[in-house]
C-alpha cells in the first residue's frame, strides 16, 4: 500500500521574530515508519505540533486520508486519530494508571470505574507492561510512564502515531519492546512518524526518512539507500571533514602529569557506590555507560551536586572538604550539568547574567561586578564561542538549544577552571556545534585543564577522552584506555561489565 | 517600569480634569501640605511594604500575606517599650524600634523558614501568622489601644520643627535609599532573581537558595517593622486590629502593577515603589470624585480587574496581531518575510 | 535499568486518599477527645448536628474553595461574595417584593456572576487566580457597604417560618437540665450542608468535569495534551465556586435571619485551612471532597473546644494558627515520604514557576 494516510502541504509557520517553518510538505503512508530528523532548530518540533493540533499553520493545507483538516486543538488531532507520545511523559501524576489511559477520551459524562480499571489491565498485561491499573502513576519509573503514554495512544486506535523522542529513557530492553510495538502497528496499517537522534535507531526501524535544515524540506529519503554520513551532511549543510581532523594527543604525554583531582571511596545520595577516582593535568577522560548507570552521579558526586554520604576528596594533592556546589567551585572545578533547562539555565535572566554567575558566586555576596565588568565578559565569551544572540541582554529562554548550551559553557569557561566536568555538552545540539565544542574541550586540555566528558555518543568520547571509565549498575566496573579504542571495544566491556 | 507609569500618568490625568490645582503645594505652619505631599505622606508604609514584597514575591515565587500582621506586633512591641520607660527620650524611641525590628525579623524567619526548609508555599505558610497574629499583637498590648501622647513619636509621624517635609516621607525616602545602597553593594539582585527563576540552577552555581529566602523574609520582617513604626506614630495609638489591615493586598498589588511577576524571579523595585504611590492616587483620585471610602474598594477592584486584563498576555498578543494585520493592510506593498533580518535566535524548533 | 514496577500495597491509595484518611482520622480523636472532656455537651447529638447547620455556609464555602484547589486554582473572594449575598437577600427580601424564591435566584445569580467574571479572566485570559480574585474579593466588600450599612434583619414571615423549620427526629435527644426530653432537631441548614457534600463528592469521583479537574490540577499542560479542554474545565470549576457561594450566603441568612456586614469575614482564610487540613493540597490534583467538611468540623471543634475551657478567645486565633502549621508540615512530610524520596516542592498551577516542568 503505498497510498499517503497524511499529506503536508506548503506548511508555514512563524512565531515573532521567527520563522520556524517556511513551505515545508511531509507525506507518511500507511503502515510505514518514517523518520523525521533535523537539527536543533531545523522546525521538527513545530512541524510535529502543527500536525497534532497545538499549534495552527500560518499557510499551508493538511490532508488526512484524502480530506482537508484543520485542526485547533490536540483534542480534535486526537479525534480524528492522530495520536502522539512526546518527549517528556505529558501524563497526569496524580491520577491512577488506567485513568491515565483513558481521561479526556470518547464522549461519556461519569466515570465506569470497574470496566476502565478492568480494560487497562488487559491493555497492560498484552503489551507486558508493569504496571498496576490503580496505582498512581507517580509512583511509576519514568520509562514505566512512557510506556504507558504509548500504550494509550496505541489503545486509541490511530491512524498515525507520532513518537517524539520516544527512546530517550528507556534502555535496551525496553527500546527492543517499544520497536517489536511499532512493527506491530506497522503491520496493522498505521502511519508512524518517529522523531529521534540515534541514528542507529533510525535505520533500525525507518523506512524512509525526511530532513529539515532551518525551517525548510531538504528531501526525503529511503533509509535504505542513503548512507548515515550523507544524512548527517544533508542535516548539517557540509561534509562533515572537521569532525575528522579532531585528534586527540597521545595519551603518554599526559602519564606523568600529577593528579590534578583525586577521590577516595566517594558515594552520594543519588545512589552511587563508593568509588575511586583520579584525573590528571591536561587528561581528558570521560564516564560511560548504559542508560542508569550512574554516569552521571559520579560526576555530580564529584561536584556535591548531589549530597555527599562519604569518601575523600583530594585537590592537588591537598585534602579536601566538597559537601556543597560552591566549594567544589572555589577549588576551580565546574560543572555543565545534563539537564540544561533544569539545572543549567537560568530562563529569565539575560545571557550576560546566565555568563557570569559562576564567576560572579565564586567572587562573593558582598563584590558584585559593574555592569562594565559583566557587559565586558559577556561580549568576550559571546565572540569566543560564536553565540548567536541579539544581545547580551536578551533573555537566554530566547536561543537555540545550541547557543544556550554554548552560554552554559561560556560560564564555566570564565571560571577558568582547573578541572571541569561537562555532562552530555552535546546533547540535542546541532552537529556544528557538537564539533566545535568537542574541538574546545581538547584545546582546553592542551592548556592544562582538566575535563570529564560524558556522553551517550560513544564516537564522541572516543574522540576526545584518552580514558574511559566503564560504569554499569551505578558502580565502576572497568577502564579502558589506549589510542586504538573503537565503539565495539566499549561496547564489549560495558556488556561484560566487570564479569 | 511602563505600566505603573502610564497608570499613575493617566490618574493625574484625571486629577487634573478635575481641579488644575491638582498640583499646588502650600505652606503652612512650616510644613508643606497639598496633593503630593499628602500622597507621600499617605503612602509612606505602603511603599515600605512594597520593597520587602518585591524582594519575597522574586525569591520565593509567592507572597507573604501576613505584613500588616507583623507591623502589628512589631509595633506593639515598640508601644510596649515606649509605655514601660519612665521617661521617653529619643534613645528610648531607637531602643524601642530596635526591638520591634529584631521581632520583625525574628517573624520573617519564622516565615522564611517555613518557605526555605520545609518548602511551603508562600501563601499557605504566611496564612498562619495571618490567623494568629493580630491575637498575638492583641496579647503584647495587654488592653484595648494604648496610646502614645508624647511629643517625640507625633513629631515622627508627624512634622519636626524646622522641616517643611512630614517625617514619614523623610523616613521613607532614607529607606529607598538603604534598600538603593544594598542591592548596589551586593549580590541580592541576582541571586534572588537566580533563585525565583531556576533553584536547581542557583545552587548548581553555588547560590545557597534556602540563605537567600531567609535573608529576603527577614528584609520584609525589618519592613514590616518600619511600617509598623510609621504607622503606629502616625496615629498615636495602637490598634491590633485595625492598624494597616489590608495593607498586604495593597502591597501585593504594587508589586504586580510594577510589572513585577507574581511567580518570581526578575524583579524593578523602582516599578513596585511607583505602583505603591499609584495605588496611593487611586484612593485619593476616588476620594476627591467623591466615592465612598467602603465604595473605594470596588473602585481599586474593577481598576485593577481591568488592568489586569488589559496586560494580560492573551490580550497583549491579540492587540500585537491586530497592530501587525493593520499594518500589513496599510502597507501592501512590503513583503514582512523578506525584510526579516536574518534570524539568529530561534524559538521553539 | 530495573524498570520492573512491583507495586506495593500503598500505591493502591492515591495521595488524595490518603491525606483524608488523616484528616478523617484526627477529627475523630479531636472529637472523641472533645467528648471525654466535656461530655456534658459533646457527648449530645444536638452537638454535633448543631455544628452542621450554624457553620453550615462555612462548610459550604469550604467545599467550593477545594473544588478551585483541586483545580490548582484559587478563590479568596468567597468570604466577601457570600457576605454580599446575605445583605442582597436580606435587602430583597425585606422590600415590598419580596419572595424566598427570588431571593434564591438572586443568591445564585450573584455568585454565578462572580464566578463567571472570575472564571473568565483566569482560564481565558491566563490571569493568575490570586490576584482576580483579590480584586473580586475587594468588589464584593465595597458592593456590600455601598448597598446596605446597617444589619437588616429579614421579617418576612414566610422566609422566618423558613428559617425555623426544622427536622425533629423524636427518637433521638437528651434531656435537658430539667429533666425534658428533647428531641433532636435538625435545621435546614445542615440538610443542605449534607446534600451537598454527597452531590460533589460523587461529581468530583465520578463525572467527567470532576476527573478532568484532577488533571488539570495534577499537570495542566499534560491535560491539555490528553486532549481536555483545561480552559473549559478551569472556568467552571469557578463557575461553581460562585455558585456555592451563592447558595452559602442564601444558607447563612437562612440561618441567622439577618444581612450583616461583617458576615462571613475570614470565612476565605477559615476555608483554606479547613480544605488543607481536610486533605486538599493547594498545589492542586489532589483532594478528597469528603475532607473539606471534617477539616471545617475539626477547626471548629478546637475552637469549641477553647471556648468551653474558658479560655481567653485570643487563643482561638493563636490555636486556629498553630493547627494550620502542624497540618501543612504534616502534608509536606507525607507527600515527600510517598514521593521517589526526593523532595518534590508542591507549588500550584497559578504560581506558574520555571522549575517546575522541563
Amino acid at each position: 500500500m503505498t497510498e499517503n494516510v497524511l499529506e503536508m502541504q506548503g506548511i508555514c509557520k512563524d512565531f515573532p521574530g521567527v520563522r520556524a517553518l517556511h513551505n515545508v510538505d511531509f507525506a507518511l503512508r500507511k503502515g510505514e515508519i518514517h523518520a523525521l530528523m533535523g537539527e536543533n532548530g531545523a522546525g521538527k518540533s513545530t512541524l510535529v505540533k502543527v500536525m497534532t493540533g497545538v499549534y495552527e499553520k500560518d499557510a499551508g493545507r493538511i490532508v488526512l486520508e484524502g480530506k482537508p483538516i484543520h485542526m485547533r486543538s490536540p483534542q480534535e488531532a486526537q479525534n480524528l486519530g492522530i495520536g502522539t507520545v512526546y518527549q517528556e511523559v505529558t501524563l497526569c501524576p496524580n491520577l491512577s494508571v488506567a485513568e491515565n489511559m483513558y481521561i479526556g477520551r470518547g464522549r461519556y459524562a461519569f466515570v465506569q470505574w470497574k470496566r476502565m480499571n478492568a480494560k487497562a489491565a488487559r491493555l497492560l498485561n498484552s503489551l507486558g507492561i508493569p504496571a498496576r491499573a490503580t496505582q498512581q502513576l507517580s509512583s511509576c519509573s519514568l520509562a514505566v510512564q512512557q510506556m504507558i503514554a504509548i500504550a494509550r495512544a496505541i489503545d486509541m486506535d490511530c491512524k498515525i502515531l507520532i513518537l517524539d523522542e520516544p527512546t530517550s529513557s528507556l534502555d535496551e530492553d525496553e527500546v527492543r519492546k517499544l520497536f517489536a510495538l511499532m512493527r506491530e502497528l506497522k503491520s496493522r496499517g498505521v502511519g508512524i512518524v518517529f522523531i529521534t537522534h540515534f541514528l542507529d535507531q533510525v535505520y533500525e526501524i525507518s523506512d524512509r526518512i525526511t530532513v529539515l535544515r532551518n525551517g525548510t524540506l531538504i528531501g526525503v529519503y529511503e533509509a535504505a539507500s542513503l548512507p548515515p554520513f550523507e544524512l548527517v551532511s544533508k542535516m548539517m549543510g557540509k561534509a562533515l571533514e572537521d569532525v575528522e581532523k579532531i585528534k586527540k594527543p597521545e595519551a603518554s604525554a599526559q602519564e606523568a602529569s600529577e593528579p590534578v583531582f583525586e577521590a577516595a571511596r566517594l558515594s552520594s545520595a543519588a545512589g552511587v557506590r563508593p568509588f575511586d577516582f583520579r584525573i590528571r593535568k591536561g587528561e581528558v577522560n570521560g564516564f560511560t555507560g548504559l542508560l542508569g548507570s550512574g554516569r552521571s552521579e559520579s560526576a555530580r558526586a564529584i561536584y556535591a551536586a548531589d549530597k555527599v554520604t562519604g569518601g575523600e576528596t583530594k585537590m592537588n594533592g591537598k585534602k579536601v572538604k566538597i559537601s556543597a556546589p560552591i566549594q567544589a567551585m572555589k577549588l576551580g572545578i565546574g560543572y555543565l550539568p545534563e539537564d540544561r533547562k533544569g539545572d543549567g539555565i537560568i530562563a529569565e535572566l539575560s545571557v550576560r547574567d546566565n555568563i557570569i554567575l559562576a564567576t560572579q558566586v565564586i567572587k562573593g555576596f558582598f563584590k558584585p561586578l559593574s555592569r562594565k565588568q559583566a557587559e565586558a565578559f559577556a561580549d568576550e565569551y559571546i565572540g569566543r564561542l560564536n553565540i548567536k544572540t541579539a544581545s547580551s541582554s536578551t533573555p537566554i529562554k530566547s536561543l537555540s538549544g545550541g547557543n544556550q548550551q554554548k552560554v552554559i559553557l561560556a560560564r564555566w569557561l570564565l571560571t577558568h577552571p582547573e578541572y571541569l566536568i561537562l555532562d552530555e555538552p552535546t546533547r540535542g545540539i546541532d552537529v556544528g556545534t557538537k564539533v566545535e565544542i568537542q574541538k574546545l574541550v581538547l584545546k582546553l586540555a592542551e592548556e592544562g585543564v582538566s575535563v570529564t566528558f560524558i556522553s551517550s555518543e560513544i564516537e564522541e568520547m572516543l574522540r576526545t577522552c584518552s580514558r574511559l571509565i566503564v560504569m554499569k549498575d551505578r558502580q565502576i566496573v572497568g577502564e579502558l584506555s589506549g589510542t586504538n579504542l573503537t565503539q565495539a571495544d566499549v561496547m564489549d566491556a560495558i556488556a561484560r561489565g566487570g564479569a | 517600569m511602563l505600566l505603573p507609569l502610564s497608570v499613575l500618568a493617566l490618574l493625574i490625568v484625571v486629577n487634573l480634569i478635575k481641579g488644575a490645582d491638582y498640583f499646588s503645594i502650600s505652606l503652612i505652619n512650616g510644613a508643606l501640605y497639598g496633593n503630593i505631599p499628602n500622597i507621600l505622606f499617605g503612602a509612606s508604609e505602603l511603599v515600605v511594604l512594597a520593597i520587602g514584597m518585591t524582594l519575597v514575591t522574586a525569591s520565593s515565587g509567592g507572597q507573604d500575606i501576613s505584613v500588616g500582621v507583623a507591623a502589628a506586633i512589631t509595633s506593639a512591641v515598640f508601644v510596649r517599650v515606649l509605655l514601660n520607660a519612665d521617661h521617653i527620650t529619643w534613645l528610648t524611641i531607637v531602643v524601642g524600634f530596635l526591638e520591634s525590628a529584631v521581632v520583625g525579623i525574628a517573624i520573617g524567619a519564622f516565615n522564611g523558614s517555613l518557605i526555605s526548609i520545609f518548602r511551603v508555599q508562600p501563601m499557605v505558610a504566611t496564612l498562619i501568622l495571618f490567623t494568629a497574629g493580630r491575637s498575638i499583637s492583641f496579647m503584647i498590648d495587654g488592653k484595648l489601644s494604648p496610646v502614645l501622647a508624647n511629643e517625640l513619636t507625633s513629631r515622627i509621624g508627624g512634622v519636626m520643627p524646622g522641616v517643611p517635609i512630614q517625617t514619614p516621607i523623610i523616613l521613607t525616602l532614607a529607606f529607598i535609599a538603604l534598600i538603593a545602597a544594598v542591592l548596589k553593594t551586593t549580590n541580592l539582585k541576582l541571586y534572588a532573581e537566580a533563585v525565583g527563576t531556576n533553584e536547581k540552577a542557583a545552587r548548581l552555581n553555588g547560590i545557597n537558595p534556602i540563605k537567600i529566602k531567609f535573608l529576603t523574609y527577614m528584609i520584609l520582617g525589618f519592613c514590616a517593622a518600619v511600617a509598623g513604626f510609621i504607622a503606629v506614630t502616625k496615629a498615636g495609638r495602637h490598634d491590633s486590629v485595625n492598624l494597616l489591615k489590608y495593607v498586604e493586598m495593597d502591597a501585593i498589588l504594587a508589586v504586580a502593577i510594577g510589572g513585577n511577576a507574581l511567580s518570581g524571579g526578575k524583579f524593578s523595585i523602582s516599578g513596585s515603589i511607583i505602583g505603591a504611590y499609584t495605588i496611593e492616587v487611586l484612593s485619593r483620585t476616588l476620594l476627591r470624585l467623591e466615592v465612598g471610602t467602603e465604595t473605594i474598594k470596588a473602585f481599586k477592584a474593577v481598576f485593577i480587574i481591568v488592568l489586569m486584563a488589559v496586560s494580560s498576555p492573551v490580550v497583549r498578543e491579540f492587540a500585537a496581531k491586530t497592530l501587525r494585520r493593520l499594518r500589513a493592510e496599510a502597507d501592501p506593498g512590503q513583503d514582512s518575510a523578506a525584510s526579516d533580518p536574518e534570524i539568529v535566535a530561534k524559538k521553539g524548533a | 535499568m530495573r524498570s520492573l514496577n512491583t507495586a506495593k500495597p500503598k500505591d493502591a491509595l492515591s495521595n488524595s486518599n490518603l491525606l483524608f484518611l488523616i484528616a478523617a482520622v484526627i477529627f475523630v480523636l479531636m472529637y472523641g477527645f472533645a467528648i471525654l472532656r466535656y461530655p456534658g455537651s459533646f457527648l449530645q447529638f444536638q452537638t454535633f448536628f448543631d455544628l452542621f447547620s450554624l457553620n453550615a455556609p462555612l462548610i459550604i464555602v469550604t467545599l467550593s474553595i477545594s473544588i478551585v484547589m483541586i483545580g490548582g486554582g484559587i478563590d479568596i473572594s468567597v468570604g466577601a461574595v457570600t457576605g454580599l449575598v446575605t445583605m442582597c437577600c436580606a435587602v430583597s427580601l425585606e422590600s415590598g417584593s419580596g419572595s424566598i424564591g427570588g431571593a434564591i435566584l438572586l443568591a445564585l445569580g450573584i455568585g454565578l456572576a462572580f464566578g463567571l467574571l472570575q472564571g473568565y479572566l483566569v482560564a481565558y485570559l491566563d490571569i493568575q487566580p490570586f490576584i482576580i480574585t483579590l480584586a473580586g474579593m475587594f468588589l464584593a466588600n465595597g458592593l456590600l457597604t455601598t448597598i446596605h450599612k446597617d444589619p437588616l434583619n429579614v421579617t418576612l414571615p414566610a422566609f422566618v417560618s423558613l428559617r425555623d423549620f426544622e427536622i425533629v427526629i423524636p427518637w433521638l435527644g437528651t434531656n435537658n437540665r430539667l429533666g425534658n426530653f428533647i428531641p433532636l432537631e435538625i435545621k435546614l441548614g445542615a440538610v443542605v450542608v449534607w446534600v451537598l457534600v454527597v452531590l460533589l463528592a460523587v461529581l468530583m469521583k465520578w463525572s467527567r468535569f470532576g476527573r478532568n479537574l484532577y488533571a488539570v490540577g495534577g499537570n495542566s499542560q499534560s491535560a491539555l495534551m490528553l486532549g481536555i479542554n483545561v480552559r473549559k474545565t478551569k472556568f467552571s470549576s469557578y463557575l461553581l465556586c460562585g455558585l456555592l457561594s451563592g447558595i452559602a450566603g442564601f444558607v447563612y441568612v437562612m440561618t441567622t435571619g439577618a444581612g450583616n456586614v461583617g458576615n462571613a469575614t475570614g470565612f476565605e482564610m477559615k476555608a483554606i485551612a479547613a480544605s488543607i487540613i481536610g486533605g486538599t493540597m493547594l498545589s492542586g490534583g489532589v483532594g478528597n471532597l469528603y475532607g473539606s467538611p471534617v477539616g471545617a468540623l475539626t477547626l471548629l471543634t478546637i475552637n469549641e473546644l477553647i471556648r468551653a475551657a474558658g479560655v481567653n478567645s485570643n487563643f482561638q486565633a493563636i490555636v486556629g494558627g498553630l493547627m494550620l502549621y502542624l497540618f501543612i508540615v504534616l502534608q509536606s512530610v507525607v507527600v515527600w515520604l510517598r514521593g521517589k524520596g526526593k523532595f518534590r516542592l508542591a507549588l500550584p498551577s497559578w504560581l506558574p514557576h520555571a522549575t517546575k516542568r522541563v
